[in-house]
């Protein structure tokens, strides 16, 4: 005799006072090996509009590939001092920007290599249960033969892939699209 | 890697649906597509560990972050963490915040016309022990108005977030307190269809864990998500 799992409810308006002590945007501290990245981004509404009181959550795996977890058994090397964990809020003007590493390939389904990517958790007023997403990375060779990126109908994978600033090394953008033409894919994992 | 064991998906009713146009902040903000399904990945069943050294001892009693008390009803609010199988789970972050006894937020966009409280941030947090069990010192929010519709009010409720072993079981959800009657009209807590799943999110009046002369007990269990029986090739 099982209990179903706790239902979820919106995190609201004022989840701040609660969640800003775990809150950094800085998910990779100096000596952490890998390549540097800035990630920024709007979150916007079905309007179009900016919305300044949502907080993403990121998980990642460290430069090599391997997450700091107990279930990764991979035989590869651990990062001090990189969790691999980021709780980031929009501002005012509903932006978010947050700096880290680039993740090392894990394994997908079927044994085969996933392309480097982010997974990503997002909350707002308004939602009632979390989003999923996941930020993969522009130009990467493997993201063509990605499990997951293969299961999104080709004209919206531009959703999940962050995009180069021109001029600009190590900055990316990427965008949470709640509704619309551009709605961001979200998945049920 | 050998075998992949994900989580199970919710039973039917049992979690919100994105839109629940009575709550009117989901209309412009939940997806219009349907979400896709993806097969249990090492990114999903693996999350964020945090230790003892992430926790303030003090952290869990928010009746003493001040110089003095906070105004209100001292409550403790206790329970366990488990799975959809009863397992304890132990080492799980547990984040609250709540409203003041007068049902206002420490918060600068809260401008509801009640006092707020020196002695009251609002804010705790604690990680389980090896049973799952937790245990949080508080005061009874007050319930607030919001504008959701004419004379909206949201009933007493503790914001609660939960890491719990995965990223897949990423929890954020809310507590209410037995028999408060603005539970029937608000929408935030009937979006979820199954009235059963609704019920357990009521903490239950405790004896036990009351303290003579000094606070109420109000029992709280979290369930989150099981392991899948059968694991996925991977």
């Amino acid at each position: 005799m099982s209990t179903p799992a706790t239902t979820s409810q919106t995190v609201g308006p004022f989840f701040s006072i609660g969640l800003d002590r775990l809150g950094s945007n800085n998910l990779a501290a100096s000596g952490v090996s890998g390549k540097r990245l800035t990630i920024e981004g709007h979150v916007l509404d079905g309007d179009g509009q900016p919305v300044p009181d949502a907080v993403i959550e990121i998980w990642q795996a460290n430069t090599h590939g391997k997450y700091a977890h107990p279930e990764d058994t991979q035989e590869k090397a651990l990062e001090p001092g990189f969790s691999g964990y980021g709780r980031v809020p929009t501002d005012d003007n509903g932006q978010f920007r947050f700096a880290t590493i680039k993740p090392g390939s894990v394994p997908g389904p079927g044994g085969k290599a996933q392309a480097p990517h982010l997974v990503v958790s997002v909350f707002m007023r308004g939602l009632l249960k979390r989003l999923v997403t996941r930020i993969y990375f522009p130009g990467e060779a493997t993201n063509d033969s990605d499990f997951i990126l293969s299961l999104v109908e080709p004209g919206r994978r531009p959703t999940l892939i962050a995009r180069k600033v021109q001029g600009q090394d190590g900055l990316l953008r990427w965008n949470v699209v709640l509704q619309g033409s551009e709605e961001t894919v979200f998945f049920d994992c | 890697m050998a075998q992949i064991r994900g989580y199970r998906r919710p039973e039917p009713g049992t979690q919100p649906a994105h839109l629940h146009p009575p709550y009117v902040s989901s209309i412009k903000r939940a997806p219009t597509k349907p979400l896709l399904v993806i097969p249990p990945t090492l990114s999903e069943i693996t999350g964020p560990i945090f230790g003892p050294e992430i926790v303030q001892p003090k952290a869990c009693d928010l009746t003493s972050q001040h110089a003095g008390p906070p105004l209100g009803q001292r409550i403790i609010v206790s329970g366990r963490v488990l799975d959809e199988d009863a397992r304890p789970l132990a080492n799980t972050l547990i984040e609250i915040w709540q409203a003041n006894a007068a049902g206002r937020y420490l918060h600068k966009i809260d401008q509801h016309d009640a006092p707020l409280d020196p002695n009251f941030t609002g804010c705790g947090h604690t990680i389980t022990d090896a049973e799952g069990r937790y245990r949080f010192v508080s005061i009874r929010p007050g319930a607030y108005p919001w504008r959701n519709h004419h004379n909206a009010w949201r009933p007493a409720h503790i914001h609660f977030s939960i890491f719990g072993p995965a990223f897949a079981t990423r929890l954020v959800t809310q507590m209410y307190f037995p028999g408060d009657a603005l539970l029937p009209f608000d929408p935030i807590f009937n979006c979820t269809a199954d009235e059963n799943a609704r019920r357990h999110l009521i903490s239950l009046f405790d004896w036990e864990t009351t303290i003579p002369e000094s606070a109420l007990g109000y029992k709280f269990d979290i369930i989150l998500r099981g392991r899948d029986a059968t694991p996925m090739e991977s």
